[in-house]
């Protein structure tokens, strides 16, 4: 019976896969793999200075908007907040158009990232776990579509929302991003490894028709990874800018393109510009606050690609 | 056999089983059938219809506008022009200029971003402390939009008050200005770009250096290879699929470039990239010609350009990746 120890051993990681997704998305990386030096004090040192670097410019705009204008353009700069950080910010809210640009943000994120993560695990549990004809090619072609910029084609794009009548409007941000490749590349990596070929089977078996196999297996497997793609989506709708920038204008913009309003000179009250960008920065550092830890493995997992 | 039970309950057994003519049954099988072939196609296809519509026609449709005099006014009104449009591009030193700080910004940019996450990546790959509070915090910028991003470092910048100016005078340097001066604005922009995006692409190095095996490093450091060595002959071969992908996404951003060189400094009024257009990128021509200029056929052009700016890119970057295959 010791020779039959060895396949016992090797039945435990085949297992992990699928249950270290619960918590915190997907864990493709094993603990041991790669190089586990402990850190020194120079790689301790370098690790802050890279850490100040990145949230030094975030601190700062908190600094400048909890000041005053006056106060902004002297040198030497501040470097400690000042008293005015809610009263600036109540101000972004109203003179700078920031409390509509708010709303109008969390409605195309909130709606892009729900039905990216719809779209990308209905296509990513068909990409994974069912055969059909002409499955690769539809994936290469798929994953050949996060080639093309979707700059390219702002011209026709504009020119069909004029038309549609959606000009200003958010459908016209709203649609064009309603999928992402990325995220359907992302949900069939995922689903390959976590969701157990058996259970699909079994579904089948038991009569379920697809719908039904998605419905009840399917998405109970997938939600960690749905919920990092949601967050993720969620941020990049948030952020992005050229298309939003292109179609929607200051009566009824997003954060990003009422930010633009505010370097453009009729407001030209530093503190009060960068209370406006942090206003549009806070919900989605509160969101990297909370689920960090979500968010960084969810990036890292779409990185290592198979 | 549970399972050959619930089959017959449910009167839905696999195509091919149906023997008997008992309609239900056939109808459960056609069903079934229809299912099993058909939803895969179901399941992918809003994926394909929203695809085709909002990109793939609009990006062909591109082509077929560059050809046209189309005025924003008057959308539906195309003039046919064949390749004016092309030609008259050709001669505008603009489109050379935009062109020329495409590339520079690009480079400036993109380089010292993916070696700096090279070097990030590895450090955040020790075994340490708060290495969570670390990976987070270096993700802090990617959270960040590109319009704050901008309007945080056009003031860090600012010639007068500026914190860099300020730092640099302390140390006895001139104080330099960051927005007028062609070189000085594009590492300005440059700056920018490398503060939003090295924390998530060391993000996507660590992942893939944590998948790298370990034996080699054994085998290396057994073969009496140092930290350096195994930096440069483990570690980096090791990610280079995932340092190919950077390389490709950084490359189709920087081709993109827009935002930053826009609200660095002026607003939306800064399409023109700077009063010299000392930092104005194909990105902003694109939107100076279609919705400064109203000419929608020129813009069009502008983006065909900028599609095969990339494509040389690439062609670029292989024909390196080949030749140096070839000399080592």
């Amino acid at each position: 019976m010791t020779t039959h120890s060895l396949p016992v051993r090797t039945e435990t990681p085949a297992r992990t896969p699928v249950e270290k997704p619960a918590r915190g998305g997907r864990r493709l990386l094993r603990p041991g793999a790669g190089r586990q030096h402990h850190a020194g004090p120079l790689a301790y040192v370098l690790l802050v200075v890279m850490a100040v670097l990145s949230i030094f410019p975030l601190y700062w705009t908190m600094v400048a908007a909890s000041t005053d204008n006056t106060r902004v353009s002297q040198t030497p700069p501040p470097f400690l907040p000042g008293p005015n950080l809610f009263s600036n910010l109540a101000r972004a809210w109203d003179e700078a158009a920031m409390g509509k640009a708010m709303v109008n943000s969390l409605i195309v994120a909130g709606v892009i990232a729900l039905s990216t993560v719809m779209f990308a695990t209905l296509a990513g549990f068909a990409f994974a776990k069912l055969r059909f004809k002409g499955r690769n090619v539809l994936l290469m072609l798929v994953i050949g579509t996060m080639m093309v910029p979707p700059q390219l084609g702002v011209v026709p794009l504009f020119m069909m929302m004029s038309e549609l009548g959606w000009s200003q409007q958010l459908p016209a941000v709203i649609f064009p991003t309603l999928v992402s490749a990325v995220g359907v590349f992302f949900m069939r990596q995922y689903l390959s490894e976590a969701l157990p070929d058996e259970l699909v089977e079994a579904g089948r078996v038991d009569g379920a028709h697809s719908l039904r196999i998605f419905w009840s297996i399917v998405l109970p497997i997938a939600r960690p990874a749905m919920a990092v793609l949601f967050m993720i989506t969620f941020v990049h709708a948030w952020n992005d800018f050229f298309w939003p920038f292109v179609v929607l204008d200051m009566t009824n913009p997003t954060v990003p393109v009422a930010l633009t309003q505010l370097s453009a000179g009729y407001v030209r009250d530093q503190s009060l510009i960068m209370a406006g960008a942090l206003l549009g920065t806070l919900p989605l550092l509160a969101m990297f606050i909370v689920f960090g830890r979500q968010i960084v493995s969810g990036i890292m997992a779409g990185a290592v690609k198979g | 056999m549970a399972t050959s039970t619930t089959k017959a309950l449910t009167g839905e057994e696999p195509p091919g089983t149906t023997g008997d003519g008992n309609t239900p049954r056939r109808r459960g099988a056609l069903l079934h059938r229809l299912d099993v072939k058909g939803a895969p196609y179901a399941f992918v296809a809003p994926f394909f219809v929203v695809f085709a519509a909002f990109s793939f026609y609009p990006l062909v449709y591109t082509s077929w506008i560059s050809l046209h005099d189309v005025e924003l006014a008057t959308l539906d009104v195309m003039e046919w022009v064949a390749f004016d449009n092309y030609v008259e591009l050709w001669g505008d030193s603009r489109f050379w200029n935009a062109l020329q700080n495409t590339i520079t910004i690009g480079v400036i940019s993109t380089v010292p971003q993916l070696m700096m996450a090279l070097g990030l990546a590895h450090l955040l790959n020790y075994r340490m402390r708060a290495s969570l509070f670390f990976r987070v915090a270096s993700l802090v910028p990617y959270a960040t939009s590109v319009a704050a991003a901008a309007l945080v470092f056009t003031m860090i910048f600012e010639r007068d008050f500026g914190m860099i100016n300020w730092a640099l005078g302390s140390v006895g340097i001139d104080p330099v200005d960051w927005e007028a001066d062609k070189w000085p604005a594009q590492a300005a922009i440059s700056t920018i770009v490398i503060w939003r995006w090295t924390g998530y692409n060391a993000l996507l190095y660590l992942a893939a250096m944590q998948a790298i095996p370990a034996e080699r490093y054994e085998a290396a450091s057994l073969d009496g290879a140092s930290r350096w060595k195994q930096f440069t002959h483990v570690t980096v071969p090791g990610i280079r699929s995932t340092i190919v992908f950077t390389i490709v996404l950084s490359t189709i951003g920087a081709t993109q470039l827009f935002g930053e060189p826009l609200i660095f400094g002026q607003g939306p009024n800064g399409v023109t990239g700077g009063a010299d257009n000392q930092y104005q990128t194909l990105g902003l021509l694109l939107y100076e010609e279609g919705w400064k200029n109203y000419q929608m056929g020129r813009s069009a052009t502008v983006a065909w350009a900028m599609f095969m700016l990339l494509v040389l890119a690439f062609v670029a970057q292989h024909l390196i990746k080949r030749l140096r295959s070839r000399t080592s």
